[in-house]
Parts: C-alpha cells; sequence; structure tokens
C-alpha cells in the first residue's frame, strides 16, 4: 500500500518537475510567451477587420439579392453576387488565401496581414451573405405588407420592419461564423503571417516540444471562444426581450 | 372616391379578376363577399397596389394611382389596411407599432403621434397594453390594434382583408365592434368578410364576387333578402343556414 502511495507521488513528482520545465523551456526562456502574445494580437486583428468586411459584404450582397427577389430589380448585381456567393463558398479558404497574396497581389508588396484580412473578410462575407438572407426571408411577408400598407418605401420598410426582425433570428448563425471565422484565421500561416497558430509553430521549432505550443495556442483559442459566446448570449437576450409571453 | 376601371390581375395563367368596374363613393361601407378563390381579396388588395394590376386603372381621390408618376407610398398613407393575421410588428411595442409610420414617415412629431396613439388606444380600450409586445395579445387585441395602427395615419379609407377570419369565434364580437364604431362615425370602408350578419348589418352595398367578377350587387335589404342570380342564390343558401 504504503509503497504504492510513494510510487504514485514519485510518478506525479517527476511529472511536475517535467511539466516546469518544458513551461520554463517554452514560454519563460529567452520571452517566448512574447510570440504567442503578439500572434494573439495578430490573430486579433485579422479576425476583428475581417469580420468588418465579411459584414459589409455580406449584408451588401444579401440585401442586392433580396431586393431582387422582391422587386425583381438589380438582376446584373445579383448575378455578380451570386457568382461570388458560389465561388467563395466552393473553393478552401486556404486556396483564396493564396490565390490572394500569391496571385493577385503578387506585385505588390503587401503586408501579410493585409493580406489575410482581405482573404478572410472576402471569405467570410459569402457567408455572412447567406445567413442574412436566410434571416430576410425567415421574416413572414405579411411584415413588409403591413409596412407598405403603411406608406412606407421598400428601403425603410426593410430597415425599420424588416431587419431588426432579420437581425434577431440571424444573431446566433451570426455568431457562429465569426467565431468559426476565427479559427480559420489559423491557416494564414501558408503566407507566413505571424498569427497565434504560427506562433505555436516557431516556439515548436526552438524548443522541439511535441505538445506544449500546441496545447497553449488551443487554450488560448478556447478562451476565446467561450468568451465570444458568452458576449453573443448576453446580447441575444438583450434582443429577446419582445419573445416574452 | 376610388374608381377601378377594366381591371384584370393574373397569376401566371390563372385570371383572378377579369375585367372589373366599380366605384366607391365617400361614406360608403362597401362588403365583399363570396366564396374562396371568386378574386375578392385581391381584388381589395389591387386598391391600395398590395397587388398590382395586370392591366385597367385604379383612381384614388382624382389621381389614377397605377400610373408610373404616382408616389404609390403617399397615396397609401390615406389608405388604412387592415390584414387577416394582423401583421403587427413583434419586435415594437404595441405604443411603437402605432406610432411608427406617423413619427418615421414625419406625419406627426413623436410627442404628437404619441397622444393620437394613446387615445385611440383608449378607444378600443387597450389603454393598458401599450408597453406589451404583441406575442402578449389574444388574436383580437391583436387585431384592434392593428386597426388603431392603421388610424393613427388619418386615412380617408379603409380596407379590411378578412378581418375576423383568423379570430377564435369569442373574439370575433370585439373587433366587428371597433369596425362597426368606425362605420357609424362615417368613414369610407371596403371589407371583404363572410360575416353575413355583420354585412347585413353594417354595409351601405353588398357585392358578391365569384370566378373573377362582380356577379351581383345591392343594398344588403334587397341583397340578402332577394337576390337575383343563381349563383348568389346557391351561394347565401350556403352559408345562411
Amino acid at each position: 500500500m504504503e509503497n504504492t502511495i510513494n510510487g504514485i507521488s514519485q510518478i506525479l513528482s517527476n511529472w511536475w518537475t517535467e511539466f516546469r520545465a518544458d513551461f520554463t523551456n517554452n514560454f519563460i526562456d529567452e520571452n517566448r510567451w512574447q510570440f504567442l502574445w503578439k500572434g494573439l494580437l495578430c490573430t486579433l486583428q485579422i479576425t476583428f477587420f475581417a469580420a468588418i468586411i465579411g459584414i459589409v459584404i455580406g449584408f451588401m450582397v444579401a440585401l442586392i439579392r433580396t431586393t431582387h427577389m422582391h422587386t425583381g430589380k438589380l438582376r446584373g448585381l445579383e448575378a455578380v453576387c451570386r457568382l461570388y456567393t458560389t465561388v467563395i463558398r466552393g473553393t478552401p479558404v486556404v486556396t483564396q488565401l493564396m490565390i490572394i497574396y500569391y496571385v493577385i497581389f503578387a506585385s505588390v508588396n503587401i503586408d501579410k496581414t493585409l493580406a489575410a484580412i482581405i482573404a478572410f473578410g472576402i471569405n467570410s462575407g459569402a457567408y455572412v451573405a447567406e445567413i442574412v438572407r436566410s434571416g430576410i426571408m425567415s421574416i413572414d411577408r405579411g411584415q413588409i405588407e403591413a409596412g407598405r400598407s403603411l406608406g412606407f418605401g421598400y428601403v425603410k420598410t426593410m430597415w425599420y420592419i424588416v431587419m431588426p426582425q432579420a437581425l434577431k433570428n440571424i444573431l446566433p448563425a451570426l455568431a457562429n461564423e465569426f467565431i468559426a471565422l476565427l479559427k480559420e484565421t489559423s491557416v494564414s500561416g501558408y503566407i507566413a503571417t505571424q498569427d497565434l497558430a504560427k506562433a505555436g509553430d516557431i516556439i515548436q521549432s526552438r524548443t522541439y516540444s511535441a505538445y506544449m505550443p500546441l496545447i497553449a495556442v488551443a487554450l488560448i483559442y478556447l478562451v476565446l471562444v467561450v468568451g465570444l459566446t458568452a458576449g453573443v448570449n448576453r446580447l441575444e437576450r438583450r434582443l429577446g426581450r419582445s419573445d416574452n409571453r | 372616391m376610388i374608381t377601378v376601371k377594366n381591371l384584370c390581375k393574373t397569376f401566371g395563367t390563372l385570371e383572378v379578376l377579369r375585367d372589373i368596374n366599380e366605384t366607391i363613393e365617400r361614406g360608403e361601407k362597401v362588403v365583399i363577399v363570396g366564396p374562396s378563390g371568386s378574386g375578392k381579396s385581391t381584388f381589395l388588395r389591387c386598391l391600395n397596389l398590395l397587388e398590382p394590376p395586370t392591366s385597367g386603372e385604379i383612381w384614388f381621390e382624382g389621381t389614377q394611382i397605377n400610373s408610373p408618376d404616382c408616389d404609390i407610398n403617399l397615396v397609401r398613407r390615406k389608405m388604412g389596411m387592415v390584414f387577416q393575421h394582423f401583421h403587427l410588428f413583434p419586435h415594437l411595442t404595441i405604443l411603437e407599432n402605432i406610432t411608427l409610420a406617423p413619427i418615421k414617415l414625419k406625419i406627426m412629431d413623436k410627442s404628437s403621434a404619441i397622444e393620437k396613439a394613446r387615445k385611440l388606444l383608449a378607444r378600443v380600450g387597450l389603454t393598458d397594453k401599450e408597453n406589451a409586445y404583441p406575442a402578449q395579445l389574444s388574436g383580437g387585441q391583436k387585431q384592434r390594434i392593428a386597426i388603431v395602427r392603421s388610424l393613427a395615419m388619418n386615412p380617408t379609407v379603409m380596407l379590411f382583408d378578412e378581418p375576423t377570419s383568423a379570430l377564435d369565434p369569442e373574439m370575433v364580437g370585439e373587433v366587428l365592434d371597433v369596425i362597426r364604431e368606425l362605420a357609424d362615425e362615417g368613414m369610407t370602408m371596403v371589407v371583404v368578410t363572410h360575416e353575413m350578419g355583420f354585412a347585413r348589418e353594417v354595409a351601405t352595398r353588398v357585392l358578391f364576387m365569384d370566378e373573377g367578377r362582380i356577379v351581383e350587387q345591392n343594398t344588403p335589404r334587397e341583397f340578402f333578402g332577394s337576390p337575383k342570380n343563381p349563383r348568389t342564390i346557391e351561394f347565401l343558401s350556403k352559408v345562411i343556414a
């Protein structure tokens, strides 16, 4: 009995010593944690600005397509939008990223982070567009008719009546899209952007640690996602007031 | 007040309205009855162009409203519309539902719009609901609010599209009371309904539609007392047991 306990505590203590050494080696020595910190900032920067581009493109595309559906106008623009969604959703984001950096901006000396922002923004726009479009179409046509019958034009009806309701319905899906976006930016290392995932690689290449940098990177992503989810839940509750019965 | 000339409406190959000519004078209460699929709702919805006519002319207060130079949004402010399924705005409180259009279309400032809304709410007995959301109301209450929402725009004519068809039987009365009161005050109205008792009592004129045409029309007394057209007779024998 005593032997077993001694054995276990010996194993634990060995593991702990090893863990501490590994931790120090990976994050403390030569201030290697700074790679993670800078990588985190880079990831957040890419995600944030890409999300903004995605929202702008996504809403424009969705509004063009639904306007076409409701009124029959904007035929040409609608075709362009449909092509955009098809191409972006039909090809992998890594490929898009590399095409943007190595082909489209090949002759220009563009900042890698900026290239990533543009690539992920354009990519996210297609998904946001589909989410927003489904949100608008989920609103009963009677809402539009009620707005129009009161004398609102099409644009004002969309603005005051349809969009507030659509936005509320799509908020969870939109949040999921941005959480997915945050994680997808981890492939921006393909164009040598020094984002969070890449920071893990860099540390690994110096310390040859098999798991420590990877686990650290995973934990940071997890914390970000959990935080984001909590924020969205709060927003949803605030928007849900009119559902009270 | 409203004149309809040679109105036709087709959905694809389906002819819903066939060459309708009709005039509705100020102060009239016109009730439209007929079997389902006869085109009565489509006819009503053509009057404020929620359904654009395939051909023909719609005139309202001296202007042709289905011509390209007419701003239909301005015309619709004068034509209140009440739907079968209410279509209240679920994301807004009752007070906001009523004041949205007058405020955002800059017809009234905020305080006078609210004041007017409260007066109208008091009229339909729903003062205590002003901060409720539509989901918290019964069907009859929702429809009364929908009527108030239209009235807040000071329309000169009210269009009712089967206003009681989606209600529980016990709530039909409270909605009809409000409409009846409006009628008594002289509001011009066009009502599509299946409530024959209401038609008999409130209408100044009853139109009977069948297969996209107005087959017969008369005063309610004549219409219900001595219908002429065989189709009308058959319809009335079915709906009035």
